[in-house]
């Protein structure tokens, strides 16, 4: 028998760590979403969809800046010391993740407005009309807009495996100590936005383009949640305490049925089916991956607040 | 350069809690937070029992991952004592210090920092005691330089058999459980 009692009753500590709520799931998810919605817009520029009118290229970039700045916004609700946030602006911190998102956030923000530039929504561009002289800037080298689009894959690529490595790097919560993280995270933000770009793609080929990749990613997103799993179950004994979490623990149910089951399984076959054409295109399968995306965020980060080393 | 630690001897500590209200009290905590607590850990089933009583408070870790996560430098390692410290006016409160300690020994205080045990450095840097060292009624505290030799802390460590809380967690914990 063990039995230990402590005096301790410290608020986001005690009985168990719960300093992050709502807002790091929200946050974590935009901007994984963002990260991948920044990924295909790159592709698709260097494929030259953009030049295209239908092409949903033109929106991706000033959604992008919404959904990144809502996600911010989230992040900046969940700070304790708010008014002093400009901090983390006057240092870098090369072993934070934090640190390096900070920054990396701050990068995204041109990146995503000078692939906003490649094709200016026309509602913005009557209302900014000094856009369009610097859109055409842009646009007369070849070379300029490549380095927009290389841009925006490699800023996409940080901050998607970021929003995962953030977590992975804090060892004293087993369930998060594992460096797949970062790619699971990566493929579920991809994912989600290919969905998205799947849903509100004006052009048929490029949401039939979306649909496959997605499935590509549901995929892999699959095989990496297997690994994520098989690395913690077959780990020291607090590892395998966490994985019990996901493995008859509270967090089962939200795990497989709503993250795996409705996540991920469900829309990737009603999407082969749809890719196969045995089944019409709908927003269903899109709509349960973005909300499996998120569920996924939610699911990480709660459970790992739960998983800890001890009882010491 | 001193590395300062602490020893808790557990065959000596009661558990009474003076040493939390000395902390509260010497650093005007305010009501709901604390910085040091106590642990009382059973194991075994009767007659074969064993017991014991633990001040507890931040490890003060050579290899702290509370600064290396901190995206501000706010968590530091201060060169005097070479103890782990914060700094409220660097720290934005984004709570990855709580998440990376393996000892859940940090708070957030409610002006928005994060907040912990300082080993009373303000009373060290005078020549005196940690709070909680210096009233403790039982002496089951010591604190000292743990790379000098002659300390009241490593002779307790050369003398006695101890142990630290969690350490596969390897973040090097300087507070010193006797058994």
């Amino acid at each position: 028998m063990l039995e230990i009692t402590t005096t301790r009753a410290n608020h986001l500590v005690d009985p168990s760590l719960h300093v992050w709520a709502w807002q790091i799931p929200v946050y974590l998810f935009l901007g994984g979403l963002v990260a991948g919605m920044m990924m295909i817009h790159g592709w698709f520029t260097f494929a030259d969809r953009h030049r295209r009118a239908e092409s949903v290229s033109q929106l991706l970039p000033a959604l992008g800046l919404v959904l990144l700045s809502a996600g911010m916004g989230a992040l900046f609700l969940d700070l304790e010391h708010k008014l002093f946030v400009w901090r983390l602006y006057t240092t870098f911190q090369i072993t934070s993740p934090m640190s390096w998102g900070a920054w990396i956030l701050i990068a995204v923000y041109p990146a995503l407005f000078a692939a906003l530039l490649l094709r200016v929504p026309e509602p913005l561009a009557t209302r900014v009309p000094v856009l369009r002289a610097w859109s055409a800037a842009l646009l007369a080298d070849p070379a300029r807009v490549r380095f927009v689009a290389a841009a925006n894959m490699t800023l996409g690529a940080l901050l998607g495996v970021y929003t995962g490595i953030l977590l992975s790097t804090l060892g004293a919560r087993p369930l998060w100590n594992s460096a797949l993280l970062g790619p699971l995270f990566l493929a579920s933000g991809l994912s989600s936005a290919a969905a998205l770009v799947h849903m509100v793609a004006r052009d048929g080929a490029e949401s039939e383009l979306l649909a496959r990749a997605d499935n590509r990613l549901l995929t892999a997103e699959l095989a990496i949640l297997g690994l994520f799993l098989i690395g913690l179950v077959t780990a020291p004994r607090v590892h395998q305490q966490a994985a019990a979490l996901l493995l008859g623990g509270p967090f089962t149910a939200f795990f497989w049925v709503g993250v795996v089951g409705l996540g991920i399984a469900v829309p990737l076959f009603v999407q082969t089916l749809a890719v196969g054409r045995r089944v019409r295109h709908t927003a269903v399968a899109p709509v349960l991956v973005l909300a499996g995306g998120l569920l996924l965020r939610f699911v990480f980060v709660y459970a790992g607040q739960v998983s800890h080393y001890g009882p010491f | 350069m001193a590395r300062f630690g602490m020893v808790v001897d557990t065959a000596r500590c009661v558990g009474c809690m003076d040493c939390v209200v000395a902390c509260k009290t010497e650093n005007r905590l305010p009501e709901g937070l604390c910085r040091d607590w106590i642990t009382t850990e059973s194991r075994g089933q009767f007659p074969d029992v064993q017991l014991e009583i633990r001040s507890e408070r931040c490890n003060h870790c050579d290899h702290p991952p509370c600064v290396t996560c901190c995206p501000t430098g706010a968590s530091h390692v201060e060169d005097y004592g070479k103890t782990v410290q914060i700094t409220a006016e660097l720290c934005i409160g984004c709570k990855a210090c709580l998440a990376s300690c393996p000892y859940d020994a940090r708070s957030i205080h409610p002006e928005g920092y994060a907040d912990k045990c300082t080993f009373c450095m303000h009373r060290v840097k005078d020549g005196l005691l940690p709070a909680c060292v210096a009233v403790c009624p039982t002496r089951c505290l010591h604190f000292g330089d743990l790379d000098d030799p002659n300390s009241d802390v490593s002779r307790l460590l050369a003398s006695r058999r101890s142990h630290v809380l969690t350490p596969e967690a390897g973040t090097g914990p300087r507070v010193f459980f006797l058994t």
